[in-house]
């Protein structure tokens, strides 16, 4: 196995590389000539570093094998770092949509994955866990190749936490209770939580393995099979982790990744006749249309994860410094690529001023650079794509008259660097205020009393999260009930164990993933109601 | 109050009709002569179409907390089905009335009191709206019958007393909506809250009007929502009167909202509203699919649909055949054949078969057809004209298809909306009786030869809302139970709609379920509230 060879490789790697770290250039920086200039000094990064991983599976994983599309088409999976090709992949459509179902019909109707114990389902997945556990450097730095994402983010938070939320869902297989229930009658009446059949899974690229953890976990665990679909600008960890999922005994055709794009995988596996579930992770407007889909075709029950603008409320009496840091975190966590992330910072006017200031220069002090460098905070931003889009709002911001306070233009010329923007004295009418940015820009707003902030923190089509910094347990209790949003982190953010529910309120979404929560998305309710002769009990 | 009066009055009706005839029954397979000479013979008693004992009181959509016309001032006529005459004529609500009662839902919602109640007030009103319906009962027994054509025995003795069964059941509920405290995995306080979603839009049909609204509001007030209700064209009336004895029993204005409408104006508005947080359906699944379409395109408000059906009943050849053929008719004949579950392919096993089919067909023209306000009978009039030649046309197919008819095949009379109960056999897979849902009183035998087989068969359809399996056999109960891909299945029984058992479908029979505890989840939405904690003494 290359992984083996892995973990020595990423350490030379990391020991042998230059020093490449950007630093952002506060109120200047949004000039953009002295960026180029700055950047241009560590040009010593021409020695870009070298991911310590070989790209090993680039086809579909359909019924066990890897396996080309059945029209022979790839695509580049491209490194943010620089734009360049890492590797070309299988491009799935809907012809290998459809064999993907059929394998996984086949799995389901046939077996043998729902007809196994859940005993020894569970056991596969806890093998899946181990093995995960012990290819993670090489996941993390696939992971941070195709994503950008920083490899200590990857190797220390992420994948771990992959193999946390398998061993959670391991435990849940043989846990899945239904009930008995009682009766207005002669009847003996139970319920069966049954698996729902075959699921169908669309990722996205911002967190490409936790959310492939998220999908695949319950499902897996209540008995169902799956098709999954990944992001194309992520496509390489799902298959590397498909690879280990075989290796950990998982019955060919229960787990098919199909890598591909929205208009063309995704619709049809959002559309397929034979697909019985759909969870989605991605934008709202997209969300909208693979619901219609469903709606369309077959009823499919769907879950949806979408967009958020998510409040971060500093109230007087916070910690102001751990507030600060957190705030910084809750937005720039991940390049700002989160759906939770915390992108409307309301400050209450007596800490303001010195809020602002603090958060000017934590994000002055942030470490942007190449990912693979030890002590980098940020990478860069996934594609072109969202790098204009980031880009373009960061524009409408100083157009709109928010103030510039450190960032708002591009690190050096190659990749998708941007660094990190905060904007004050933003308005709750201005479109950095109101739409998903998905970078790393900061938009803090004032507020002066309670009701004030409880209102404008709901004037959203959003309701995903909230975080709340407070020590006065009145306003917790009040804030964390009065806020419609699906997660409430109060003097804390981004807590994602695997407990904790996680979904939106309003057009954020529909369900809730991880937790107990999250099973009653693969499961169906049979209500089985039997007549009773000469029962000793009703 | 008029209602005290009904009782009385409908009692003496009973009574004095009871002296005169009034069953047609099915002439078996002399049907279309038969029928006609039956129905001559009849032709008379139906001219005296039974006065029903009740008055129509409210005619206007309610709509926070006041019964008031719509904003457009237009009427719609609503009709009894026994003659296709004009009942009431009643407000017809559209896109702005759904507008002002979004707004009254919303503000008794946002600004309280509703959600800001205590539960046990909550639940202290519903029980208090229980006991008016029982106060009530033979009134709004009366109103749904003659609105809908169903046995005013079967509104009266089943349906009423239902209904005020379901709120005290999520009454129960109102103060045991409990969240959960959930482990960490570090230094954090974790709970949810399990919150009322907000303003719900529900939309209900016409073949139980006051069940459905049961199923609907009985959990979505137990949790704290408010609603705009949209009852169905056939059948507005029931619900305005128990919406009134709902504000007696002490419910603010603007809880609980009621439109009266049609589907494409007043129901397309309430699923596309932005201002409307969840939306629940009983229907057609040809309707549901637009309905969910709606959603998706305007706030993705959260869906639960109770779709169409076709459910297989299976009778194996060890089942106690009387108690089958009894228990089929029942499921597939009960309230005119008007079930979403409705028993629909009768399955038999190939050595019961033709005893089967006999019995089925004898009782079939046992069957009393009539007057629904008179005692004893069990079949009244299909609810409209649109069901009534929907069914015709599906009875001609099962004809041309070349499906043995058995019994039944036409109309009951020259008037009203009665078909005669109608049994075909030797009906296969392929034919369109035995794949769309009729919705009528019309049953498909169908033979089958081993367990595997009628698993495949009886699987091999769009739908999955519910079966029936007949068997003295452990394992045969045990295996259908598990194979069979349908919401509800029922063991030597049928049609037992307690309240705390689930319902709802598998496939395109619907999505998600309702009644029970499993209803609740409908009507709440999750929130995860994490909290730093410093220095915990547990973890």
């Amino acid at each position: 196995m290359a992984a083996r060879r892995v973990s020595s490789l990423l350490s030379r790697s990391f020991s042998a590389s230059s020093p490449f770290l950007f630093r952002s250039q506060g109120r200047n920086c949004y000039n953009g000539s002295r960026v180029v200039r700055r950047f241009g000094t560590s040009s010593k990064a021409e020695g870009i570093i070298s991911p310590s991983v070989q790209v090993s599976y680039t086809q579909l994983l359909i019924d066990g094998n890897f396996v080309d599309a059945a029209s022979g088409k790839t695509f580049p999976t491209l490194d943010p770092r620089t734009g360049e090709v890492i590797a070309n992949v299988a491009e799935g459509d809907a012809e290998d949509i459809n064999r993907a179902v059929k394998a996984a019909r086949k799995a389901f109707d046939e077996g043998p994955w729902p007809k196994m114990t859940a005993y020894e389902r569970s056991r596969i997945m806890l093998r899946f866990a181990d093995l995960v556990e012990k290819h993670s450097e090489e996941l993390a730095a696939l992971e941070t190749w195709d994503n950008g994402k920083t490899y200590q983010q990857a190797k220390t938070a992420e994948i771990p936490m992959v193999a946390r939320l398998f061993r959670y869902y391991a435990g849940w297989a043989d846990k899945i209770h239904g009930l008995t229930v009682p009766a207005d009658g002669n009847y003996h009446v139970q319920t069966l939580h049954e698996p729902i059949g075959v699921a169908g899974q669309i990722i996205p690229w911002n967190f490409p393995l936790l959310m492939f953890a998220w999908k695949v976990g319950p499902a897996l665990a209540c008995g169902n099979t799956i098709v999954l679909k990944t992001a194309e600008q992520t496509p390489l960890t799902a298959f590397y982790v498909g690879k280990l999922f075989l290796e950990a005994g998982l019955p060919p055709g229960v787990l098919n990744i199909v890598s591909g794009f929205g208009p063309t995988a995704g619709a049809s596996l959002a559309s397929h006749m034979d697909v019985d579930k759909l969870a989605f992770t991605g934008s709202t407007d997209t969300g909208k249309v693979i619901l219609g889909l469903a709606a369309s075709s077959n009823l499919k029950p769907v879950t949806l994860e979408l967009g958020g603008k998510s409040p971060f409320i500093v109230f007087e009496d916070a910690d102001i410094n751990k507030a600060v840091e957190l705030a910084h975190f809750a937005l720039f966590f991940n390049q700002g690529q989160c759906c939770c992330a915390g992108s409307r910072t309301f400050v209450h006017e007596k800490v303001y001023d010195e809020f602002v200031e603090k958060a000017k220069a934590r994000a002055l002090k942030r470490v942007v650079g190449d990912p693979f460098k030890k002590g980098i905070e940020q990478g860069p931003q996934i594609d072109s794509k969202q790098f204009e889009k980031v880009m373009r709002y960061i524009r409408s911001g100083v157009e709109s008259n928010a103030t510039l306070e450190c960032g708002g233009g591009q690190i050096g010329n190659k990749g998708y660097f941007i660094q990190p923007t905060v904007f004050s004295n933003v308005k709750d009418d201005m479109l950095i205020a109101q739409d998903e940015i998905f970078g790393p820009v900061q938009s803090i707003l004032k507020f002066s009393d309670v009701d004030e902030v409880i209102r404008r923190a709901n004037e959203t089509r959003y309701g995903l999260a909230a975080g709340v910094f407070t020590k006065s347990l009145d306003t917790a209790n009040r804030v964390s009930r009065a806020l419609k949003a699906g997660t409430v982190w109060v003097n804390c953010f981004d807590v994602f164990d695997a407990a904790i529910p996680f979904g939106g309120y309003k057009m954020s979404g529909n369900g809730r993933e991880k937790g107990i929560y999250s099973l009653n998305n693969y499961l169906q309710v049979k209500a089985v109601v039997t007549a009773l002769n000469n029962p000793a009990w009703i | 109050m008029a209602s005290r009066r009904v009782s009385s009055l409908l009692s003496r009706s009973l009574m004095s009709s009871s002296s005169s005839l009034f069953s047609l029954r099915g002439k078996g397979h002399l049907v279309n002569r038969g029928v006609a000479q039956g129905y001559s013979n009849l032709a008379s008693a139906l001219e005296e179409t039974i006065t029903p004992p009740v008055k129509v009181q409210h005619n206007q959509l309610l709509i926070n907390g006041k019964f008031v016309d719509s904003a457009s001032g237009k009427t719609f006529p609503t009709l009894d089905p026994r003659t296709g005459e004009v009942i009431a004529q009643v407000a017809e609500g559209d896109v702005e009335d759904v507008n002002r009662a979004v707004v009254a839902a919303r503000k008794a919602f946002d600004e309280g009191p509703w959600p800001r109640m205590t539960a046990y007030e909550r639940s202290k009103i519903l029980f208090r709206f229980a006991d008016l319906i029982e106060k009530h009962n033979d009134e709004i027994a009366a109103l749904e019958t003659w609105d809908n054509g169903k046995p005013y025995e079967q509104s009266a003795k089943i349906e009423v007393p239902m209904l005020a069964r379901v709120f005290r059941y999520y009454a129960g509920w109102a103060d045991k909506i409990h969240g959960m405290t959930v482990p960490g995995d570090g230094s954090h306080h974790v709970q949810t809250l399990h919150e009322p979603i907000g303003v719900a839009g529900q939309i209900i049909p016409w073949n139980f009007p006051l069940i459905m609204l049961s199923w609907k509001l009985g959990p979505a007030l137990a949790c704290g929502n408010t609603v705009v209700l949209k009852t169905a064209e056939q059948t507005p009336l029931s619900a305005l009167l128990v919406g009134r004895l709902l504000h007696e029993a002490g419910l603010p204005e603007g809880v609980v909202n009621i439109v009266s409408g049609f589907g494409p104006t007043a129901g397309a508005a309430i699923a596309s509203h932005m201002d409307i947080d969840k939306v629940a359906f009983t229907g057609s699944t040809d309707v549901g699919k637009v309905i969910l379409e709606l959603a998706s395109k305007s706030n993705l408000k959260a869906v639960t649909l109770e779709l169409g059906g076709k459910s297989p009943f299976i009778v194996c050849e060890d089942a106690d055949v009387d108690q089958a053929v009894e228990l089929a008719h029942f499921a597939l004949f009960f309230n005119q054949g008007q079930c979403c579950c409705a028993g629909s392919r009768t399955f038999v096993h190939e050595r019961v078969y033709d005893e089967f089919v006999e019995k089925a067909k004898a009782r079939a023209i046992n069957r009393a057809v009539g007057d629904p306000f008179k005692s004893g009978i069990e079949q009244g009039p299909q609810v409209d004209s649109e069901q009534f030649e929907k069914i015709l046309k599906y009875i001609r197919h099962g004809v041309d298809s070349g499906a043995t008819l058995q019994a039944g095949g036409d109309r009951l009379g020259s008037k009203g909306y009665y078909i005669q109960p109608t049994v075909f056999s030797d009906v296969k897979d392929d034919m369109l009786i035995a794949k769309d849902e009729i919705f009528g009183p019309v049953q498909t035998i169908l033979k089958f030869k081993d367990l595997d087989e009628v698993i495949a068969r009886a699987n091999n359809s769009r739908y999955g809302l519910a079966a029936g399996v007949f068997t003295q056999n452990l394992d045969t109960a045990n295996r259908l139970m598990r194979a069979l891909r349908v919401g509800s299945v029922w063991i030597n029984c049928f049609d037992v709609f307690d309240a705390t058992i689930p319902f709802g479908g598998y496939k395109m029979s619907g999505i998600g379920r309702e009644k029970g505890i499993y209803s609740l989840s409908n009507y709440l939405q999750v929130k995860a509230v994490v909290t730093a904690i410093k220095n915990p003494a547990w973890l």
